[in-house]
């Protein structure tokens, strides 16, 4: 409710059934379905934004904005593969699949990440030629519904991602509704145009984690211990899951918040299943460094990273490198203002914009409409992915300069205080202007 | 005829070796001995190659395999040629779970018995057992053949796609949106291919085919005690 109207009328809304909440209960009523749709959370959560950095003063020794170097180069992967991953900055484009996204859309993030040398990911739909094309460094997801899964492009992959979930549906499976399951995107999964598909929620052919460390050298022994091989879990029993991964046999290990986006799964699941990011990333620096493999084996952290100080406090927290998904979709033109006439058209509006499984985007991206996806120009769209990732990093090294740090890894959680106790106790970072975390002893 | 003792020589030297033969292939026959369970025996091959495995195999034998006919001289683990592109696997002995999960192409026989989920979101391949399958065989399947000489147990078929199912013993429950079809004409004729092919001698007469009944293909609310 705007402020103008509560203080002219003394009308008060419910926190409680607040319009949305009403609005949901009325749609429920009428449907007889739960509501499916994209993006992430959208409820509040603590956050990277309840943290700050502690700058150097007299403690500590800044260095030169402009005259001083500061890496952002990451290797990831050289545990056992021969080939890691060599990137140039720390921020990778999580996995989207075609199917999901429109070609041009996959081609642009292709295009973007290669541009400031950094990987790219497909998704739960193979690998498409447009993708593999404009991608000089391609994570092939491995996925349970395993649709397009080849040995051919498992070859082609710079590494290979094992899906175990993801951060917006820990413990649910993907979901394409037949409005996009176009003729290319039912060959590519082998399934019917215009059925409503349901990926499954566990992988087809192992159960547990004893079992996972046999598939994953199974898929070593395919690549011929070549590549680098991921396992991304969405963030639920992070500590636990990182222990397990990294005995599985992970070379990278892939934290997804509850803040991550999806193409299409329940509301409920959205905003109900998970934890958030900030929360994630101690539990899984813990568990590694428990088992003396912090740095040897690598932590990606994904799930609402929207800026440099983002990223920055990612890796303050013991995260080697980051991947963004939402935000490159709206660097491409995602909930773009100009299309807002179109948006309200379908009922909705732009920035509000999250009903990607019905395939009707405006701006051209999560929709499989041949008219509809023309308008995003894989090139310019590529390029202003670039820029983005460019700020980002700027963001980030500006950040770590300001702490005193010559690469972004030498951030520490040292460098950062709470702006609340909930954070203070997640982050396991004192609250500001005090010595005191949370949960620990003084 | 190249031979490998898994006892003198690791999974890891066998696959390259067979993987080295993708390019310029110098040898096509290959006989493995005392296999001993292990796991990820001719995994990823890619060339017309003949494997045959002297005794047990652990997990994903054969996995992925396109083109190479593999021959295991005892029992598989699971996920026998899980997602199979083309060539054939033989299995002489009973297999695991997960046999031929989401295999794309090729043949899968089982002269034995296979475990629960065979066949499992299978995209394409032909598998015959000639034995019996467990629980959930077929679950997701999306498309290829599946023949059982035997018996299936639960949920034969749940949620399936597009799988021609043939079953000639009894079928102790159909899982959901999974039905039994009219056996026409061309299904007997491509029945007897498929047991042709496997080297199996039945009477195509004497099966049922199960099939989708394709009522959860799309979300419907009258549809939701199904999911």
């Amino acid at each position: 409710m705007s402020n103008e109207l509560n203080e002219h009328t003394g009308l008060r809304e419910s926190a409680t059934f607040d319009r949305s909440t009403m609005a949901e209960i009325r749609r429920a009523a009428e449907t007889g379905i739960y509501d499916i749709r994209g993006f992430g959370a959208k409820r509040k959560l603590p956050h990277f934004d309840d943290l700050l950095f502690l700058g150097a003063s007299m403690s500590r020794y800044p260095l030169e904005g402009y005259r001083e170097k500061c890496n952002t180069s990451v290797t990831l992967g050289n545990r056992f593969a021969k080939k890691p991953i060599k990137l140039d900055i720390p921020i990778t484009i999580a996995g989207m699949s075609f199917g999901a996204l429109s070609a041009n859309a996959k081609e642009a993030l292709g295009r973007g990440a290669s541009e400031v040398g950094t990987s790219t990911t497909t998704g739960d739909g193979g690998m498409t030629a447009e993708e593999r094309g404009q991608s000089k460094k391609l994570i092939y997801q491995y996925l349970p519904s395993r649709y397009g899964m080849n040995p051919d492009d498992l070859r082609k992959a710079d590494a290979i991602e094992v899906v175990l979930g993801q951060g917006a549906k820990p413990g649910g499976g993907g979901m394409l509704l037949g409005q996009k399951i176009s003729d290319r995107v039912a060959q590519m999964r082998t399934l019917p145009k215009g059925i409503d598909q349901r990926s499954a929620c566990r992988h087809p052919d192992w159960t547990g984690p004893d079992d996972l460390a046999i598939k994953i050298q199974e898929l070593r022994e395919i690549t011929d211990w070549q590549v680098p091989i991921y396992i991304k879990v969405g963030a639920t029993r992070t500590y636990y899951d990182v222990k397990l991964a990294v005995k599985a046999g992970a070379d990278v290990v892939v934290i997804d918040g509850m803040q991550g986006g999806t193409a299409a799964t329940q509301e409920v699941f959205i905003e109900h299943v998970g934890i958030p990011t900030l929360a994630a990333i101690p539990q899984a620096v813990q568990a590694l460094q428990e088992m003396g493999m912090h740095r040897k084996v690598q932590l990606i952290v994904s799930g609402g990273i929207r800026n440099g100080a983002d990223v920055a406090k990612c890796m303050a927290l013991g995260a080697d490198a980051v991947a963004i998904g939402t935000a490159a979709l709206i660097a491409l033109g995602c909930n773009h203002p100009r299309y807002d006439e179109e948006f309200r058209k379908i009922g909705s509006a732009a920035g509000f914009y999250d009903d990607y499984q019905e395939g009707r985007d405006p701006a051209g991206i999560s929709t499989q409409d041949p008219e509809l996806s023309k308008r995003l120009d894989p090139v310019e769209a590529g390029h202003r992915l670039a820029n983005y990732l460019r700020v980002l990093t700027l963001e980030a090294q500006t950040l770590a300069r300001a702490c005193g740090k010559n690469d972004l890894r030498n951030l520490e959680p040292e460098d950062l205080v709470a702006l609340t106790v909930e954070s203070a106790a997640m982050a396991r970072v004192p609250l500001a202007g005090t010595c005191w975390i949370p949960g620990q002893s003084f | 005829m190249k031979t490998f003792d898994l006892t003198q020589n690791t999974v890891r030297e066998l696959n390259q070796a067979l993987h080295d033969q993708s390019g310029e292939c110098m040898e096509r026959e290959f006989d493995v001995f005392s296999p001993h369970g292990q796991h990820n025996i001719a995994c990823g091959l890619d060339q017309n190659l003949s494997v045959n495995i002297m005794g047990h195999a652990g997990y994903f034998c054969a996995g992925m395999n396109k083109k190479a006919t593999v021959t295991v001289h005892g029992n598989a683990g699971q996920g026998v040629a899980e997602n199979m592109m083309s060539g054939m696997v033989r299995i002489k002995g009973d297999a695991s779970q997960a046999a031929g999960a989401t295999a794309h192409g090729g043949l899968l026989v089982i002269e034995g018995n296979a475990g629960a989920r065979c066949g499992i979101s299978m995209k394409g391949v032909d598998i015959v057992v000639k034995g019996n399958v467990g629980h959930m065989s077929c679950f997701m399947g999306q498309a290829g053949n599946l023949v059982v000489c035997g018996d299936a147990g639960e949920a034969l078929g749940d949620s399936l796609y597009e799988v021609h199912i043939y079953v000639k013993g009894h079928v102790k429950s159909l899982g959901a949106d999974c039905v039994e079809k009219e056996m026409r004409p061309e299904h007997i004729k491509e029945l007897g291919n498929l047991l042709s092919r496997a080297g199996i001698d039945e009477d195509p007469a004497r099966f049922k085919r199960y099939g989708s009944a394709r009522q959860l293909y799309n979300f419907k609310v009258d549809n939701a005690s199904a999911y």
